[in-house]
């Protein structure tokens, strides 16, 4: 068997045409290599013969899948033109291996699935699909808030070994990047802001419209945002791929219901350390501010005393608030996504995309009715 | 000027050649002294319980893992001191379907068996497709062209993995688990799928699998691995294996006995 089919001749081919037809003669290997070859030139001929196509194999020493598919186009196409067909000189055991493939499976032509439908056929399958993400959500949230109820009653039968790791992983692995991100951030809107106001001479009340920003919309909007990318969509493909590997279906029979087993130790985890993760995020992004307003020339205690005298309880408990309503939205839309997964690979990345865009919405949209339930209630 | 060629008739060529193997992970030692070798067109079978090894072996063979010793030579090359180029060269002639099949999901039948052509040869669009139609074909699946593997039974499945490791014609085939989780009927299908793939293609098999009925009609020769001796224990044809081993555990093994 020759070590390297690349070094070794490859396929020639040499046409006869006669006005009885056409002569082929192929010789050398008829592999992928050498059938690429003389592929366009050997079939156009046989599609022009008439009569009869007849090919001389004598010269051939080598042939394969590549080779039998080269036969089966040219035959294929003399029956077409209702030409007579006939191959000569083939070795019996290629012959034998030509034999194997049937010739007729191609005639046959499957029928390709029709995947471009019409644009009426597109919409009322899109809107059906809506229809039933829906209903999907629908159900999710009433058994998700029945669960959450029950495990708010039955402590006891909440698996908090799983709410634990769930903290760990959402909140405490998070703290780098919420210190980092506040910090920055605190940094970024301290200096673009105290640059217009410096003109009034007001660029100490840098200092209290950091406070009010952070605490009641900032903070919690943030942490929340980064909650849905390092954690909800990390939920989706986690369940998701129990979901296709059968694992959900395993805890259904074993008769445990997956929204309890899998979505509320996730949902308390994240609401109990958003808010934790939002308090991180308002101090660092504190810090940020406090040494833009110190190199424009403030003590920090004239900072802190601004930060302190504008920013009250109802500011930052509000903001907390948010944040936890974020956190069961943010989380509760991630385990949805990956419990209402399809079959396959390609489905679990549709479900972490999917999470993580519905949680950008329902944060954005949340966000708007609590401002207006708060300027409502005078928080 | 007609080389002499090894299509479907059983040499004495050597494809896979085993020295001294021993496989690890980390410090844990699968299996050590493990030789053997594989000829041109042979049916070869790895046999063994639960945990001892075959799928770790099966790893080594295709380039998954590296040796922790020994060497391993495939159609005469060198997997562990191949370079990449030289890797993927040998790899372009042998074909492996996985024990889940490992179709790709978002991909039709048809695309999953053209994806390693498309990327490895220069044929036409209309080549390409006319192979992957008569590879399905052979494998009994014409019809099911445009079907998603989601779409299809498990025993399906398995024979679209197969067309799709014979899409570059390879020279060997590995195969873990084929009947793996398939009814009888499908299972006995398979095996004479196999047969009749090696008869008239000339490819050789290695194939991993503990299911003693389709050892019987299949294996060429076997070879059998342990646990607790952690090498190889027995090798031959199965049928003489059985009847003529002094060997506790392949006697287990083949009288089916719990431990």
């Amino acid at each position: 068997m020759p070590k390297n089919p690349l070094t070794e001749p490859v396929a020639n081919l040499r046409l006869d045409p006669s006005p009885r037809g056409l002569d082929i003669f192929l010789s050398g290997r008829l592999d992928s290599h050498g059938v690429a070859l003389v592929w366009d030139q050997a079939t156009k001929a046989a599609r022009d013969a008439r009569h009869e196509v007849s090919i001389d194999l004598s010269g051939v020493d080598y042939l394969d899948g590549a080779g039998a598919a080269l036969l089966t186009r040219l035959a294929l196409h003399a029956r077409e033109n209702q030409a007579r067909f006939t191959m000569q000189g083939l070795a019996p055991d290629f012959q034998a291996m030509v034999d194997m493939y049937d010739m007729d499976a191609l005639d046959a032509d499957s029928e390709r699935k029709d995947e471009c439908s019409g644009l009426i056929t597109g919409t009322g399958r899109l809107a059906a699909e809506t229809w039933s993400n829906m209903r999907d959500l629908v159900a999710f949230v009433g058994e998700a808030s029945y669960a959450l109820f029950s495990a708010l009653l039955h402590p006891g039968r909440v698996r908090w070994k799983d709410v634990i790791t769930t903290c760990e992983k959402a909140g405490f692995n998070a703290l780098p990047i919420i210190a980092l991100m506040g910090f920055l951030i605190g940094l970024i809107m301290a200096f673009q802001s105290a640059i217009p106001l410096q003109r009034f001479g007001a660029d100490i009340y840098v200092a209290d419209f950091l406070g009010i920003a952070l605490s009641r919309e900032l903070g919690p909007l943030i942490t929340a945002i980064l909650l849905t990318g390092r954690s909800g969509s990390a939920f989706a493909a986690e369940i998701g791929t129990m979901k296709v590997n059968e694992e959900v279906n395993a805890l259904i029979t074993m008769g445990l219901n997956p929204v309890r087993f899998l979505a509320v130790p996730r949902v308390l985890g994240a609401v109990l350390v958003t808010p934790v993760l939002t308090v991180f995020f308002n101090l660092f992004a504190l810090v940020g501010g406090a040494l833009v307003i110190r190199s424009f020339g403030y003590p920090v205690t004239t900072y802190l005393a601004h930060v302190q005298n504008s920013t009250h309880t109802g500011d930052v408990l509000g903001g907390l608030f948010k944040a936890m309503v974020f956190a069961v939205l943010v989380a509760g839309i991630g385990c949805q996504r990956g419990l209402n997964t399809a079959k396959g690979a390609s489905a679990v990345g549709e479900s972490t995309t999917s999470s993580v865009v519905s949680g950008l919405v329902l944060i954005t949209v949340s966000d708007g009715i609590m401002a207006v339930i708060f300027y409502a209630l005078g928080i | 000027m007609l080389e002499p060629t090894p299509i479907s008739s059983m040499n004495n060529e050597t494809v896979i050649k085993v020295d001294n193997l021993t496989a690890a992970y980390g410090d844990f030692v699968v299996m050590e002294n493990v030789s053997f070798e594989v000829n041109q067109g042979e049916v070869f079978v790895i046999l063994g319980g639960s945990g001892c090894g075959k799928s770790t072996l099966l790893k080594h063979l295709i380039g998954l893992k590296d040796p922790a010793q020994g060497t391993i030579l495939i159609l005469d090359d060198d997997m562990g001191a191949a370079s990449t180029e030289e890797r993927n060269a040998i790899l372009r002639r042998i074909g492996v379907m996985y024990q889940s099949s490992a179709l790709f999901g978002s991909m039709s039948l048809i695309e999953n068996v053209i994806l390693p052509m498309e990327e490895f040869t220069n044929l036409p669009m209309e080549a390409m497709d006319i192979i992957a139609r008569l590879k399905l074909s052979l494998v009994g699946l014409t019809g099911f062209e445009h079907h998603l593997p989601a779409e299809l039974s498990g025993g399906m499945q398995k024979r679209a993995a197969i067309a799709r490791a014979m899409a570059l014609d390879p020279s060997i085939l590995f195969l873990d688990e084929p009947s793996a989780g398939l009814d009888p009927v499908t299972s006995a299908g398979l095996d004479q799928l196999i047969l009749s793939l090696r008869d008239s293609l000339g490819i050789t098999f290695v194939i991993v699998t503990h299911e003693l009925d389709s050892i019987y009609t299949i294996a060429d020769r076997v070879i059998m691995l342990d646990r607790r001796a952690k090498t190889i224990i027995a090798q031959g044809a199965p049928k003489v294996l059985r009847d003529t081993s002094d060997n506790p555990w392949v006697r287990q093994f083949f009288q089916r006995e719990p431990e």
